[in-house]
């Protein structure tokens, strides 16, 4: 390969420190390098903005439930269909695109990384098969650990080292990138059609707490050396006056030292690439529910990011509502039912023997709706609080509070006043009486947002090393936007959200995958996971709990694990734990 | 040669437990198997090769050239239907969707003789299920709902529900089995309670359980549908008092009047009783892989059966894009039958067109569409020869075994040939 020399380009990569300057970037076999031959492949950027390629580090896209929002929701396949053109496959779905749709949608965007959120361990072959269907994209998932039945005996038992070799066993098992804990020890009770409702109610049976469950995985996931921190979706969500359990959950790790051990050549950045934070939050937005009824509600977030603000240890991503047609789908089984029993929506739910469960339902935000007016005003207020965007990352949640190929329609939010005023404007007057974004003027700048969408979201999961930088060693993955910044006029967001919804170019590995909207490429993706080294007597004796348990399973040990086969292009990352 | 944990490839159970003997590459013993998985690995019934009609009588030809024909009856045809894909994995069903897509074809799944009208319900309503075991470790009430496990998935009941000892419910004798149907049944012997219901008085017996779990049981007759008042009493009774109780209907209520309707109401009174207790609600998928023909249809093209690629995009619209309506109108012109059996499923007049238009079958055996067919493309087994992934009744992925390396192709290898020359014919 000759290379591929990206020319005149307005560079903004927070990990080098680059801001805004003019200059070269250079890629061959995949990397960006310092300099490249004549024979390279040149594209003048003409002073565009030119970035990291994006990476979404939770969205809902693969997987057993995510095929289910499609599959019960024919109205919103129709919504949103394309027709097979070039190399691009037929696509379907609005709110939850099929896995083309996914593919192309986001590389058209400029992002070229995207994580599943959350996996139910039974059913990883079903992940592995839809990401094995989404080109392009580098994908990776987590797994749904925090009602885990082996987890919870583990931790009822006091026996820590046996859950750790468990949940390391289990990484390679079915080939998972970090953990995710979703409304611990909640999800194992709707298994009765129950949920709890404080950290410190023990659930039925196993008898261990929302605490235990935070405080132990968290601990397990720093011994392990995980790349990421633990992902936590906290209990009681959707719930008004649930953030104060929230700050209470994110109190719980407050001693926990981040100390990812992957086996990584990094590439070189000006900044410390490495997180340090124990905890990586969850949809801060559908966590922050102020008030104490639907009558009283409003948004409680600045309880939430007053907290962040002051502590080191916490990550978090939004969760911004864009309005218009959504599907919300989680492992949080009984907070969607919650949401059936209040709206009526169509509702779909599946318990996952001895280990979670997960909710679907389609659902509607409204400009007009008194709620859904703050929780749009709350998703923006999340990042417009937080000090450090080295905090947070912008997300919809997708397709939770929106899809994402409305992420332009936010960034607009944050960047623009003038947008935010618009938007209130319209919207039920509780969006400016039961929030504080109406006071808030901040206007983040496209470095803020090159944090929020790449550089930050690369940091948090342990994928700087190749991810969010532009850094000599990362991959080539470039997004260049027809915005000159030096012209911007953020009043005019119209033309920005339209600049940023198609990039002018995006390129992967070096090479250029979709121009202006059109995919014109489909190069080889990655796949990656954690592959934990934990000691052999530990995993044997830990493995001996598993076997003999396993009759709680309706399928056999020997046809439980995911084989590599389902990976397209596995990429192992090697996790050392501690000794 | 012993093979232990292998997965019968035959219905939605997809159980997992069977241990096969193998020998010369057949397979000559089957442990843990019901009949119907004796018969299905033991069963020697296979074509040798492709075979093509010619002047009514069977002549033999090669494998490439029946792909080659195969490729061009597909191009050939202006409106193609690709239909089956349930009795194959989720691989060769991938292929299958990207053909249709390549041609403009419809491609269909057994779904729309069987469970459509259930998917139609859940796209109205949703679904509260949940996986298998989560029945087996914790209902302590099951109710079965024009079904017949014991003759259509004989180890239903034993793995999964009545007599599986699971994690909370100790002692299966702790479980009450409600059976509901229109006739006594092997099923219905072994309940606790069955409810005999008059022919098409499903809709009705629904109505009357949601309105007495809502409170509204003063407005019950004395009987419905032949169901006495008391009887529905002491049924939904049961149901509201369960700590968890679950579902399973069959195509007695899919296929008996009132179709989507029905499941409609079922899935209806199963949310209702989760406002009393917990409660979920489960179709009895009858193919071992039917439910991964959706899982596959829907990730790649959004919609989980009748889907009509003919106008560039998928489309999507049951009673105008599923099998039966096509082949009723007439209105297809080639049709290409992969791992089922139309011809002894389908009405009359749909089989009629098949024999009138040129229908290629690939499949391992002789059956009712080979009479129809004007060529058949011997396979391997999936499960037995060839392996791929299932999904379960319950949507839990499993991957079959290739118990021995036989001498045919599978699924994946005819198929992805096939569409290799549809694309090079098609210069794309």
């Amino acid at each position: 390969m000759t290379g591929l020399l990206v020319k005149n380009a307005y560079v903004i990569d927070p990990l080098s420190g680059v801001n805004g300057e003019i200059m070269d970037i250079a890629v061959r076999d995949g990397k960006i390098v310092e300099e490249v031959g004549n024979g390279a492949v040149v594209i003048d950027a003409g002073g565009c903005l030119t970035l990291p390629g994006g990476i979404d580090s939770h969205s809902h896209v693969c997987g057993t439930k995510v095929n289910f929002g499609r599959y019960m929701s024919p109205e919103d396949m129709r919504a949103g269909r394309t027709s097979r053109k070039g190399v691009m496959h037929v696509t379907s779905g609005y709110s939850v695109p099929t896995t083309f749709g996914n593919s192309y949608r986001y590389s058209s965007m400029g992002y070229t990384t995207v994580l599943e959120g959350a996996m139910a361990p039974l059913e990883a072959r079903h992940t592995h098969e839809e990401m094995r269907s989404t080109p392009i994209l580098d994908m990776g998932a987590y797994m749904v650990l925090g009602n885990n039945w082996f987890v919870m005996r583990y931790l009822k038992d006091g026996d820590i080292e046996k859950a750790a070799a468990y949940v390391a066993w289990m990484m390679r098992t079915h080939k998972t990138y970090g953990i995710k804990c979703g409304n611990p020890a909640g999800v194992e009770n709707w298994g009765w059609g129950e949920n709890v409702s404080s950290l410190d109610q023990a659930n039925i049976h196993f008898e261990v707490t929302p605490t235990e469950i935070i405080k132990n995985l968290t601990e397990i996931n720093e011994h392990l050396g995980f790349p990421m921190p633990l992902h936590l979706h906290a209990n009681n969500l959707g719930h008004p006056g649930c953030w104060e359990i929230t700050r209470e959950s994110l109190k719980i790790p407050s001693n926990v030292k981040g100390k990812p051990n992957v086996d990584v050549e990094w590439a070189e950045t000006k900044m410390n690439a490495k997180r340090h934070e124990s905890v990586y939050l969850t949809h801060c937005q559908f966590n922050a529910f102020g008030g104490t009824s639907w009558r009283d509600f409003e948004s409680g977030v600045k309880g939430i990011t007053d907290y962040v603000n002051g502590k080191d240890h916490v990550v978090m991503y939004s969760g911004c509502v864009p309005f218009g047609d959504a599907t919300v789908m989680t492992g949080d089984g009984p907070a969607i039912h919650d949401l059936y029993v209040l709206t009526g929506n169509k509702w779909s739910n599946t318990d996952v023997e001895c280990e979670c469960g997960s909710g679907v339902l389609p659902f509607t935000y409204l400009k007009s709706n008194p709620v859904h007016s703050v929780q749009w005003a709350m998703g923006l207020e999340v990042l417009l609080y937080v000090k450090d965007p080295w905090k947070s990352i912008m997300t919809t949640d997708s397709p939770n509070g929106g899809p994402f190929t409305k992420y332009p329609l936010i960034m607009a939010w944050l960047m623009s006043l003038k947008a935010r005023q618009d938007t209130m404007a319209e919207c039920h007057k509780w969006s400016q009486d039961r929030s504080g974004l109406g006071g808030e003027e901040r206007e983040m700048s496209l470095y803020d947002l090159a944090i929020l969408t790449r550089a930050n979201p690369a940091r948090t999961i342990g994928m700087a090393y190749r991810k969010g930088t532009l850094g000599v060693g990362a991959d080539g993955d470039v997004a260049i936007y027809n915005i000159d910044p030096k012209k911007l006029d953020v009043n005019d967001y119209e033309s920005l959200i339209r600049n940023l919804q198609n990039s002018e170019y995006t390129i992967k590995d070096g090479e250029v995958v979709a121009r202006q909207g059109e995919i014109v490429a489909i190069p080889e993706k990655r796949t990656y996971y954690s592959d934990i080294k934990v000691p052999d007597a530990d995993e044997k004796h830990m493995l001996e709990d598993v076997k003999e348990w396993f009759r709680y399973y309706t399928l056999g040990f020997s046809n439980y694990p995911t084989p590599e086969r389902y990976l397209a292009n596995p990429t192992p990352m090697t996790v050392n734990p501690l000794r | 040669m012993k093979v232990e944990d292998v997965v019968c490839p035959f219905c939605g159970c997809l159980c997992d437990d069977l241990v096969v003997e193998v020998e010369n590459n057949r397979v000559i013993s089957v442990e843990n198997g019901c009949t119907l998985a004796n018969e299905k690995f033991m069963g020697d019934h296979r074509l040798k090769n492709p075979i093509r009609r010619e002047r009514g009588s069977w002549k033999d030809v090669s494998y490439d050239a029946a792909i080659q024909e195969t490729a061009e009856i597909l191009l050939d045809a202006d409106r193609p239907l690709l239909y089956g894909w349930s009795g194959t994995h989720g691989e060769a069903q991938s292929v299958g969707v990207h053909l249709a897509e390549l041609l403009g074809a419809v491609i269909d799944n057994t779904s729309t003789v069987c469970h459509g009208p259930s998917i139609l319900a859940i796209q109205e309503v949703g679904h509260p299920g949940c996986t298998l075991g989560q029945v087996k470790n914790r209902a302590d009430v099951i109710v079965y709902w024009g079904a017949n496990p014991i003759d259509a998935h004989p180890r239903h009941m034993s793995r999964y529900t009545t007599y599986a000892d699971g994690f909370f419910v100790k002692d299966f004798r702790e479980r009450k089995v409600i059976v509901i149907d229109v006739r006594k049944t092997e099923s219905s012997a072994v309940a606790n309670e069955f409810v005999k219901v008059d022919r098409g008085g499903d809709y009705a017996v629904l109505s009357a359980l949601r309105a007495i779990v809502r409170g509204k049981g003063d407005l019950i007759p004395v009987k419905v549908a032949g169901v006495t008042r008391e009887q529905l009493f002491r049924v939904a009774d049961t149901c509201m008092n369960a700590k968890f109780g679950a579902i399973f209907f069959g195509l007695g209520l899919t296929m008996s009047p009132g179709k989507n309707k029905n499941i409609r109401n079922a899935i209806e009174l199963t949310e209702e009783l989760n406002r009393h207790t917990k409660f979920t609600i489960s179709p009895m998928r009858g193919h071992w892989n039917v439910y991964g023909s959706n899982e596959v249809f829907t990730w790649i093209s959004g919609y989980p059966y009748a889907v009509d690629f003919a106008r560039g995009i998928a489309f999507y619209n049951p009673g105008e894009t599923t099998s039966v309506d096509i082949l009723r109108r007439g209105e297809c012109d080639a049709c290409l039958v992969v791992a089922s059996d139309p011809g002894a499923h389908f009405p009359r007049a749909c089989a009629e067109h098949l024999a009138r238009i040129p229908t290629v079958q690939i499949d391992p055996h002789v059956n009712a569409t080979t009479h129809l067919a004007t060529l058949q493309i011997p396979v391997a087994v999936t499960g037995i020869d060839a392996e791929g992934t299932a999904y379960r009744m319950d949507g839990v992925p499993i991957r079959t075994r290739k118990l021995f390396e036989g001498t045919y192709p599978s699924d994946l290898e005819i198929l992805g040939k096939i569409y290799a020359r549809v694309k090079e014919a098609k210069g794309s």
